[in-house]
């Protein structure tokens, strides 16, 4: 399939897919309208009402507000899951030692400490960094120790006959191993920063996209929740492209980088 | 061998080698290992499967502690890594986050030499061993070959008076076996080091070598044969084998070798079935 067939094909999907719903919502079937658009409302007034936010100029606070804390929870949350993973690979007793605690963190639904953090932290922004930083943490931390972990032994043998000590060991061998395993799960860290924000403001903020979407809710809106769900998407397809030029960049060396996507 | 004047490269004086398995079991790999590699001098280490070769030059590598018996260096014992020894591995070895450049420079720069000067001398290297147009391409996109003399080139940058070769041309085909056979013979040509050469092939053994030793199958492998290779220098590794002192070399070195392959052979099948 050429890439102007396959661009067609999906262009395709999506207006047909927009022609059901406004059909739907609009003409009567059999005299009686399939979709209320109450409870549906249709293409037409979400993409009035998202033109509206731009035009107006509203949308571009809640985006730049939604942006900035998923970058903050990106950024802390893999700042620290980069530590804490080169300690306990490197520490097994250490790793040991907390081994049972990492695993109950993880398995606790993050949502419900959205609630703390807002206690804690207040509405404003931290609160939501808090929450991605709980989900991106734990992502860059498994990949990171599991890096440092599986470093083959040849190489590192390699590395010590070729006169490395410890540090040189940690730098040349260790360290670019890690990144591999941490920016091989870029895509999902980085979605789940965007997670984070979102629901912390979702569930109790004064901007943001989620905010944006809460609000229209609270007010059955349902063109306004369905403009913020569209607008959300396309942030993080943005974002995502982003995260593909770094990754393209940063992976060079990697065969299934550099050859699955040529 | 090596006499008094001259110390030793590489001496292993009844070296023992355990490892334990499972528990409180274990398993002896090698056993009363005496051997010296001369100053300069060229040595293949030839044994059937599992025997415990690449065991030996881990030994001598320092990469892992005789159990009994001692390792001497230049006739200083050995503890810790062995500085003076550069090791070829048989798998894949090189960095792969480094351009082929890096890896070779890699060597330099951590003996704090400046960046721009490794990078050169790297360059040089690489060229040395036919891969100068390749510098900027990182491991996965080299052939074995490639990646192998790179390898080469990596170990050699840092000058050891002792390089140690753990199966290096293994994974190669045979074709590309004899041309780097071939580099191999013409840079140890020019700055003649102490080589110990661990394959599972005679031939090629016979062929660069200047002594073969045979270990016997294991567990518990000694040394059960030493002799020396009088074809003269400089060799072409794809002509010496045509050589009547070759074949006879072989068929004599074979005579011994082939029960202790046979008897490898039984025993890694039984172990096989056992496990």
């Amino acid at each position: 399939m050429s890439r102007s067939t396959l661009l067609l094909l999906q262009l395709l999907v999506a207006v047909v897919a927009l022609a059901v719903w406004q059909f739907l919502t609009t003409v009567p079937v059999f005299g009686k309208i399939l979709l209320p658009p109450f409870f549906f409302s249709n293409p037409i007034d979400v993409g009035s009402q998202i033109v509206k936010w731009f035009s107006s100029g509203v949308i571009w606070k809640h985006l730049i507000i939604t942006l900035w804390e998923s970058i903050l929870a990106f950024v802390i949350g893999s700042v620290a899951g980069v530590l804490v993973g080169f300690w306990f690979a490197r520490q097994p007793r250490v790793a040991a030692v907390f081994d049972p605690y990492v695993k109950m963190i993880n398995a606790l639904p993050r949502v419900v400490l959205a609630p703390i953090f807002t206690l804690w932290l207040g509405l404003g922004i931290w609160s939501k960094v808090a929450l991605g930083v709980t989900l991106v943490f734990f992502i860059v931390f498994f990949n990171v120790y599991q890096g440092v972990k599986e470093v083959s032994n040849t190489v590192l043998d390699n590395g010590r006959m070729l006169g490395m000590n410890e540090r040189q060991l940690m730098r040349h061998v260790y360290w670019p191993s890690a990144l591999s395993w941490m920016f091989s799960s870029l895509h999902t860290s980085v979605g789940f920063a965007v997670v984070g924000a979102v629901v912390g403001e979702y569930l109790g903020s004064a901007a943001g996209l989620g905010y944006l979407i809460q609000q229209a809710e609270g007010v059955f809106d349902v063109a306004g929740v369905f403009a913020g769900m569209f607008v959300l998407s396309a942030f993080v397809i943005l974002i995502d492209f982003g995260v593909t030029l770094v990754e393209r960049r940063l992976l060079v060396w990697r065969p299934t980088a550099a050859e699955g996507r040529g | 061998m090596a006499d008094t004047a001259q110390p030793a490269a590489v001496a292993l004086g009844d070296a023992t080698v355990a490892f334990r398995v499972a528990g409180d079991r274990v398993y002896t790999a090698v056993e009363n290992a005496n051997l010296s590699v001369a100053d300069g001098e060229f040595v293949a280490i030839v044994g059937p499967t599992g025997c415990g070769k690449s065991t030996l030059l881990n030994v001598a590598a320092g990469l892992l502690k005789p159990a009994a018996g001692s390792v001497r260096i230049f006739d200083q014992p050995l503890t810790g890594l062995n500085r003076d020894a550069g090791y070829l591995f048989q798998a894949d070895a090189l960095f792969p986050w480094k351009t082929a450049l890096d890896n070779v420079a890699i060597g330099l720069e951590i003996k704090g030499a400046p960046r721009e000067q490794a990078l050169q001398r790297a360059q040089d290297w690489l060229t040395s061993v036919g891969l100068g147009a390749f510098a900027s391409r990182y491991p996965h996109m080299l052939s074995g070959g490639q990646r192998k003399r790179v390898g080469l080139a990596q170990v050699l940058i840092r000058d050891p008076k002792i390089l140690l070769m753990d199966e290096p041309f293994g994974p190669l085909d045979a074709q590309t076996r004899q041309i780097m056979g071939n580099l191999l013979l013409e840079l140890w040509n020019a700055d003649r080091k102490a080589v110990l050469f661990v394959t599972h092939d005679l031939e090629e053994a016979i062929a660069l070598a200047d002594r073969v030793v045979i270990m016997s199958a294991g567990p518990s492998a000694r040394i059960i044969g030493d002799w020396r290779v009088k074809l003269p220098r400089p060799r072409d590794i794809s002509e010496v084998r045509m050589e009547k002192d070759f074949h006879e070399l072989h068929r004599e070195i074979w005579s011994v070798l082939k029960d202790e392959v046979m008897k490898g052979y039984v025993q890694s099948t039984r172990s096989a079935e056992a496990g």
